[in-house]
């Protein structure tokens, strides 16, 4: 068990595979990590020291955005699209494919189950 | 793919002097435009452009926020104002 960028507690897998538990860090990027820290990638997670723990936390706080900054950073990107009225932002609003796919058919996963009202306020 | 930075942002020539002639007059006029297509640049923030959206001219009061996207995208080209629902229908 260990504690990386606030509430993460990985188990005893691979690091390469337990860092992508933490919101903004997927495969690519857990490999950069490891690179960078130097930790060998198919250690465990239970197996690593102290002083490596210490090292990848101190990599992903300074140079990643990850979990909680992150997801308020693309609340606010959203968020400015949104105010400044533009097309992208309509679509965000109502619920809808913001990136031109079709809405005649599909769409379920923007739009919700079928027939339920939208309760989302216009424009 | 976005554009090569080497060619810079795309803005209509005519647009482009138009904003920066009222800007050095320092008035407060509306450009109107067909130019949809044109980015929106830092020079344009504070006027307000009236956009062509294929049927009248939308007039878009240009923020800072809005360098980089194009005039387009703050002109809607399509009315839709929702399908009736069926208490709607029953009051009719």
């Amino acid at each position: 068990m260990a504690r990386i960028a606030g509430v993460e507690i990985s188990n005893n897998k691979r690091v390469e595979i337990g860092l992508t538990y933490i919101f903004g860090i997927g495969r690519p990027k857990s490999k950069e990590i490891l690179n960078e820290t130097k930790i060998d990638l198919n250690k465990k997670i239970k197996d690593l020291s102290a002083d490596e723990l210490g090292r990848i936390r101190k990599h992903i706080e300074s140079s990643e955005m990850v979990e909680g900054d992150l997801r308020k950073r693309i609340n606010q990107d959203i968020k400015r699209l949104m105010d400044i009225n533009s097309y992208r932002g309509r679509r965000h609003k109502r619920g809808l494919p913001v990136r031109g796919q079709r809405t005649k058919t599909n769409a379920r996963t923007r739009k919700g189950p079928r027939g339920a009202m939208i309760k989302k306020k216009r424009v | 793919m976005p554009r090569s930075i080497k060619k810079g942002v795309y803005i209509d020539e005519k647009l482009l002097t138009k904003v920066m002639t009222i800007r050095k007059a320092e008035k407060r006029e509306v450009i109107k435009t067909w130019s949809r297509r044109s980015t929106v640049i830092p020079e344009m923030v504070g006027l307000t452009l009236a956009v062509h959206n294929g049927k009248k001219f939308i007039p878009v009061f240009i923020t800072e926020n809005m360098v980089g996207h194009k005039l387009g995208e703050f002109a809607e080209t399509r009315t839709y104002k929702g399908h009736t629902s069926k208490d709607s229908k029953g009051k009719k």
